[in-house]
């Protein structure tokens, strides 16, 4: 059975902007009068929370961009469950 | 790229002119007497080079910034170049038309500001009527999917209504409500003891504050600011000089603050006469108060100068007629007791400090002022 997070995309919340920032050399999520600036894993897994994969697929799309990460998908959820609390995925 | 302070917030003050008069308006007492504004070309040129430095977050703002006739034209291009893009507005100047043609050329995010939450009391502040054309174009903001902050400067006169407030933002689906207390720059400075709210007054507002964040906001974020004279130690002002903040004044003037025209002894540059690199990076007011060689005691000396720098130079020169003083809001600084004296109107003068006409911010006043 599917793990109900894993029924829907998962999309950056509309209320942000995540784009690549060159004079920071970093991935950034913009939203009104503020920035965070991400760091590398942060920005790798927020680039595939485009709303046309879910959980499990952002996860297989980064096994197969940084093959033989044991935890990469502890981390991703991880991250992913973090994100959301915040406010910056749905 | 170098790894020193770059101009990550560029606050672009496109006009002085504004259908609004509220008397805690934070721009220059003397805007009236300031000179022609930029021109479309002198703006693009500004952005682009403000952007190519790093700059992300922008603001237009003002006076009202949609009194500018090429706001649309400065909008797009903002989006173009990659700036995250920030329109605070009073609303008044605004139609849905206009509202989803801001959506069509990529505007991010609209901030509307609202003087009460019932018509009567906004309209009085704002010195003209627009209550209902602020909650229609509130509406119209959200219509059109963008985020939209609500944000309420507080003093003595609404700080009471402040569940007031808080229901009228969540009514109109604000994803963020600012509630800042009014801060003493500007024509602040000249209404502040008619402004200044009560210790009883904060301490309820604070706790309405916190009650409704428990109970009712739901994914509205609330943030309530701080009237820093409250404090004990100075507020990060500005997160520190020439650090992360540059405001372009409306005649072109580049600032690191919006309230710092008024210093004496620093000449401003203008982007007239120089490139956003060099002022930036090479210019003497720029570099008047960046890191810490400027400081006296007891900030050189002090191991929180790197958490605050200091606080406002704005402030240590209102307060204290130095701006290279400690503020005076921190209790290290010997002038920490006018702070005081400003907070705790006696009973006594209490009656005739209510009565007190406001001096609304407006061309005439400015002029008498000047």
């Amino acid at each position: 059975m599917k793990d109900p997070i894993d029924r829907q995309p998962v999309r950056l919340a509309p209320t942000y902007r995540f784009q690549w920032e060159e004079a920071q050399q970093a991935h950034v999520l913009l939203y009104p009068e503020g920035m965070v600036k991400l760091n590398g894993p942060a920005g790798e897994i927020l680039k595939h929370c485009d709303g046309t994969r879910t959980e499990t697929q952002v996860i297989e799309a980064l096994q197969q961009q940084f093959p033989g990460n044991d935890g990469l998908a502890d981390d991703v959820r991880a991250f992913l469950s973090d994100a959301r609390t915040r406010g910056w995925v749905c | 790229m170098d790894d020193g302070p770059r101009p990550l917030w560029l606050l672009a003050e496109l006009t002085y002119a504004c259908p609004l008069q509220c008397p805690y308006c934070s721009n220059p007492v003397d805007f009236a007497a300031h000179g022609a504004e930029l021109s479309t070309e002198d703006w693009l040129r500004v952005l682009r080079e403000a952007r190519a430095m790093g700059a992300t977050q922008l603001g237009f703002s003002g006076g009202e910034p949609l009194a500018r006739r090429d706001l649309d034209t400065l909008i797009a291009e903002a989006r173009k170049l990659g700036y995250y893009t920030n329109l605070i507005t009073s609303a008044v100047g605004m139609d849905a038309e206009r509202v989803a043609r801001f959506r069509e050329i990529g505007l991010d995010h609209i901030q509307v500001s609202f003087q009460a939450s019932d018509a009567e009391l906004n309209d009085l502040i704002a010195g003209t009527t627009s209550f209902q054309h602020k909650l229609d174009m509130a509406r119209a903001v959200k219509a059109n999917g963008f985020p939209m902050v609500l944000c309420f400067v507080l003093h003595r006169d609404n700080m009471d209504r402040v569940d007031d407030l808080l229901e009228l933002a969540k009514s109109l689906n604000a994803d963020y409500v600012e509630l800042a207390t009014t801060q003493y720059y500007g024509w602040a400075w000249v209404n502040r003891e008619r402004l200044m709210p009560t210790r009883e007054q904060l301490k309820a507002a604070e706790q309405a504050t916190n009650r409704f964040r428990e109970q009712r906001a739901g994914d509205m974020k609330i943030y309530y600011v701080v009237p820093d004279y409250y404090e004990t130690r100075p507020k990060p002002c500005m997160n520190g000089w020439g650090q992360m903040f540059l405001t372009i004044a409306p005649d072109g003037t580049a600032l690191p603050c919006h309230a710092a025209r008024q210093l004496p002894g620093i000449s401003f540059p203008n982007v007239r006469d120089a490139s956003i690199d060099d002022i930036w990076h090479r210019s003497d007011a720029f570099n008047h108060f960046r890191g810490y060689d400027w400081m006296k005691e007891p900030c050189r000396s002090c191991p929180e100068k790197t958490k605050d720098f200091g606080g406002c130079r704005c402030q240590a020169y209102m307060l204290t007629g130095d701006p290279a003083n400690a503020d005076p809001v921190c209790d290290k600084s010997p002038f920490h007791e006018r702070v005081l004296a400003a907070i705790d109107t006696p009973d006594q003068r209490l009656a005739e400090v209510v009565e007190k006409p406001l001096v609304f911010r407006n061309p005439r006043n400015s002029k008498a002022l000047s």
